[in-house]
């Protein structure tokens, strides 16, 4: 058989940053057309409901010229852990440390900063039951719990080469696990009729909000953004990171520790996750319930990859990110579509974007298939 | 097995017809963005003669031959092949490895493309278009016997790859080509892992299956090689062609000029250097490999400052070991080093560059340079931790800016700018990054300089122009007072370079001569295992 072209997959020497936004264009484009084909399938109007969906993540201008920005708050309040889950990941991944395990160091978080709020107003009464002290201390709190659950896989990989991937995987079910026992049964609210979850925690323990539900979290997350930058491009101990990341045989010859670093490195990781917990229960539930496990841990892996593991461009994919959560969330109310079309679109423009990366670093090169008269004269020698 | 088939298509007919020509290259043009590796090169290779393709690094030569075997496409230019069958030479077309097989062209590449875990005769059909379900090996085996003997190549068809040293895997590459009836066979630098005497047995090969009609084309940078191995030769330099000639007509030293186009100096003047007792100091260390099997047996070597201490051995007998333990990068399971008197046994890598040690490695992009980070990122790699690049925890940037241009200009690293990825530096200008970073900077403080430098083939791929200028670095350092422990594969370097010589053999010191008295049977015998 004679196919007179064929494909070759080519590495490009180096990206443009012009192409990385032309690819993410024209794959969101194309994720929106495949999306387009499911709708109609499911008799909606793709242009609506496409409509819908932006207008769910940010709103309408009528909306906007009423000065209600319920939608924009909304988006915004699921990019707060995300951006921070992130980051989180970002700083592991940037050290080839493979952190697989924000989703428990979050939830972790989260449980440590609803124990302070509902414990220590009981064990110490002496202090005082006010916001200057309260969240500073959830807030530290929860950096240790996430950054604990962090560095134990980090100890096992520094000195006894454990995989990490499977340690921090597995590490989440224990983490969830026990937040689920928690809730449901050791500090479950006494006068909560029988629903799961903690007492309320005071006042004194959450985040003030601007508007909606957007609480004080996004200037925590934004400002973890900031120093993270600080960190990997200004600091001594960013460039140890980098190092590492491109090559660990040759930051070992420089003098660099291995071992101090990705314990480090873990300790931040986990803390920034567990931050995320923090602000979730201190912002948003404020009790320790079911919704703390919705996967912000591991859709921080994507939103890290997808922002190539820079702190500023976490912010913008985890704003992005969240919109698409809150507009497919939306088309559900507005449309009448049922729930799996809204994560199957969700899921078809993720693919899109993230398969269209390749196209970032390889191009795809045409070749006509020439062969030349002796060739074909040998194989029909040769059979 | 359809052996049939690889017997007609190869034109082993094509041996017994015997043409003056078997390969003609005509204004060959290849561009890569921004550079234009080959530009109307010529190349006209006879069967029955080993051609040396000659050139430094970024030459053209590997371009060239990667047009030849398919896995490029030259932008330009012809390449006609002798056709028995015809009588002329015919213009073709070679899209590929696979159709450049077919046209009986194959390369053994400077990294070899062997399968460790399967035998021999496993790798040989490895690939082969026409290997039918049923794999007769036995046969396959015979078959390989059969060539190996013809071409003096033996080697034990049932032996898995990973059993088999260098030189013995290099017969296989080889073996696998004239498996398929190649004709024309490139060698890429063949003998840069090999030892003295397997080069010199590959040198018969070579005869050997000229004498068989096969043409052989052999890259390479070394004059020596090229003079004893080969009939002709084409010098290529900055992908143009400089001459063709017979190497009946021609001698090293005017190869050399061609090649590089100036006179190059052969021996380095070596001045006399007053010694300082006690820089290095190496006392009965032992050490494991990483498989953990004992690499290192009761080594001592004492060095002055001022002195350069060779090691010559064959690849593999300890010397990365010794490096590495004298660097702080491998633990010694027994023994003391000490350095200008502070013993640094078994102490962090950082103690080690602390005490001004300074490390060129052997693996270039594996140890060496981050390839992927800038030139400036790879030149700070052992002084950012003090001022002026760094100011308490932070970075100076406008000070690494002014530190790397420096170092760029000093040791006269070609690189587009400090930000250039250190990956795409040619491999001299690689190795001029790295010493202008251990000889320059020491540990960056100021306090110490360069007390000891372990330099590991520090000259290896590299150019003859490159070459010299990183021996006359070395011996710069030397003539400054520091203590050079100098491991090498390449006696010409050692004899040349070094005070005294030690030998090493399955990880012990078998001798160690002054340079001067040294003579190079003595040193081979000792590299075989034989003490002094």
């Amino acid at each position: 058989m004679n196919i007179p072209f064929s494909f070759k997959l080519e590495k490009r020497l180096g990206a443009s940053r012009m192409l990385g936004v032309f690819v993410l264009l024209t794959s969101t484009v194309l994720a929106l057309l495949l999306g387009a084909v499911l709708l109609m399938v499911f008799d909606a109007n793709p242009w609506d409901t496409y409509k819908a969906m932006f207008q769910g993540a940010f709103g309408t201008p009528e909306q906007w010229s009423d000065g209600q920005f319920y939608s924009i708050t909304e988006t915004l309040v699921k990019a707060i852990p995300l951006i921070l889950t992130g980051l989180s990941v970002s700083i592991a991944f940037r050290m080839l440390f493979w952190n697989i395990g924000a989703e428990g160091q979050l939830v972790l978080g989260g449980v440590a900063a609803a124990g302070v709020a509902i414990w220590f107003p009981s064990l110490f009464p002496g202090l005082p039951q006010n916001s200057w002290v309260y969240l500073p201390l959830m807030l530290a709190a929860s950096v240790l719990a996430g950054a604990v659950w962090g560095l134990m896989p980090a100890l096992l990989k520094a000195y006894l080469k454990v995989n990490e991937i499977i340690t921090t995987l597995m590490l989440n079910y224990i983490a969830i696990l026990w937040y689920q026992y928690l809730f449901n049964v050791i500090w479950k609210d006494p006068e909560g009729y029988g629903f799961p979850g903690s007492a309320k925690i005071g006042e004194f323990a959450q985040l003030p909000r601007f508007s909606g539900r957007l609480h004080w979290g996004i200037i925590v997350a934004v400002a973890a953004a900031i120093l993270l930058w600080i960190i990997l491009d200004r600091m001594r101990w960013g460039y140890e990171i980098r190092l590492i990341g491109e090559n660990p045989t040759a930051a070992r010859y420089a003098g660099v520790s291995l071992g101090r670093n990705i314990v480090l490195v873990m300790f931040v990781s986990g803390g920034l996750a567990g931050i995320a917990g923090m602000l979730e229960v201190s912002g948003i539930s404020h009790r320790l319930q079911e919704g703390l496990n919705v996967d912000y841990g591991f859709t921080g892996i994507i939103v890290a990859w997808l922002a190539r593991l820079n702190p500023w461009g976490n912010i913008l994919v985890a704003t992005l990110l969240a919109a698409l959560l809150v507009g497919g969330d939306q088309i559900q109310i507005t449309m009448g579509l049922p729930a799996s079309v809204a994560l199957v679109l969700q899921g078809t423009i993720l693919f899109c974007v993230l398969g269209g990366e390749m196209f970032t670093r390889y191009r795809i090169r045409l070749l006509r298939n020439v062969r030349s008269e002796t060739l074909i004269r040998n194989e029909e020698v040769g059979g | 097995m359809d052996s049939g088939r690889i017997t007609v298509v190869s034109a082993n007919n094509m041996s017994m017809v015997k043409l003056p020509v078997a390969v003609e290259m005509r204004g060959i043009v290849k561009r890569f963005p921004g550079v234009l590796a080959n530009d109307r090169v010529n190349l006209s290779i006879k069967s029955g003669e080993v051609h040396a393709l000659l050139g430094e690094n970024g030459a053209g030569k590997t371009t060239l031959m990667s047009a030849l075997c398919g896995l490029y496409r030259p932008d330009e230019g012809d390449i006609c092949l002798a056709d028995g069958s015809v009588g002329g030479a015919k213009v073709v077309d070679i899209g590929s490895p696979r159709d450049a097989i077919q046209f009986g062209i194959g390369m053994v590449h400077q990294h070899f493309r062997l399968v460790h875990n399967q035998t021999v005769s496993e790798n040989v059909i490895l690939g082969l278009a026409d290997t039918p379900l049923h794999l007769d090996l036995k046969s396959v085996g015979g078959r390989l016997l059969e060539i190996s003997e013809r071409y003096g190549l033996p080697v034990d068809p049932e032996a898995y790859v990973w059993q088999l040293s260098v030189g013995e895997q290099q017969r296989v590459e080889i073996l696998k080509l004239l498996f398929r009836g190649a004709e024309v066979l490139i060698l890429d630098e063949p003998t840069a892992v090999l030892t003295p005497n397997e080069a010199s047995e590959l040198g018969n090969t070579l005869r050997h299956m000229c004498a068989e009609g096969k043409a052989v084309v052999f890259i390479s940078h070394k004059l020596d090689e090229v003079m004893s191995f080969c009939d002709r030769v084409t010098v290529l330099r900055d992908g143009r062609n400089v001459a063709a000639l017979s190497t009946r007509e021609t001698d090293k030293k005017a190869l050399a000029k061609l090649m590089v186009g100036r006179e190059v100096l052969f021996r380095l003047d070596k001045s006399e250097v007053a010694f300082a007792e006690g820089a290095l100091s190496v006392e009965h260390i032992s050490a494991f490999n990483d498989k953990g099997l004992s690499a290192l047996h009761d080594v001592s070597l004492s060095l002055a400052g001022g002195e350069v201490v060779g090691v010559a051995g064959v690849a593999g007998n300890g010397q990365r070991e010794l490096a590495e333990a004298l660097t702080g990068l491998r633990k010694v399971t027994s023994g003391k080093v000490c350095v200008n008197g502070q013993d640094v046994t078994n102490q962090s890598p950082l103690r080690f560059i602390r005490a001004g040690v300074s490390h060129i490695p052997g693996d270039r992009l594996g140890m060496g340079l981050a390839g992927n980070l800038p030139v400036s990122d790879n030149l700070i790699m052992k002084a950012f931790r003090h001022r002026p690049l760094s100011v308490g925890p932070f970075l100076s940037k406008t000070a690494i800016s002014q530190f790397s241009d420096s170092l760029i200009e000093a040791f006269d690293v070609v690189t587009p700018s400090r930000n250039t990825p250190a990956r795409n530096l040619s491999g001299g200008n690689q190795q001029k990054a790295i010493l202008a970073r251990e000889i320059a900077t020491g540990d960056g403080s100021g306090d110490v300089g360069v007390n000891v430098l372990i330099a590991v083939q520090p000259t290896r791929g590299l150019d003859v122009g490159a070459t010299e200028g990183v021996r006359r670095a070395l011996l710069e350092q030397r003539e400054k007072g520091t203590a050079i422990v100098l491991i090498s594969e390449d006696l010409d370097e050692l004899l040349s370079l070094s005070d005294r010589i030690a030998v090493m053999h399955a990880g012990k010191i078998m001798g160690l001569v002054r340079a001067v008295d040294a003579n190079m049977e003595e040193i081979g015998l000792m590299m075989a295992g034989e003490a002094s």
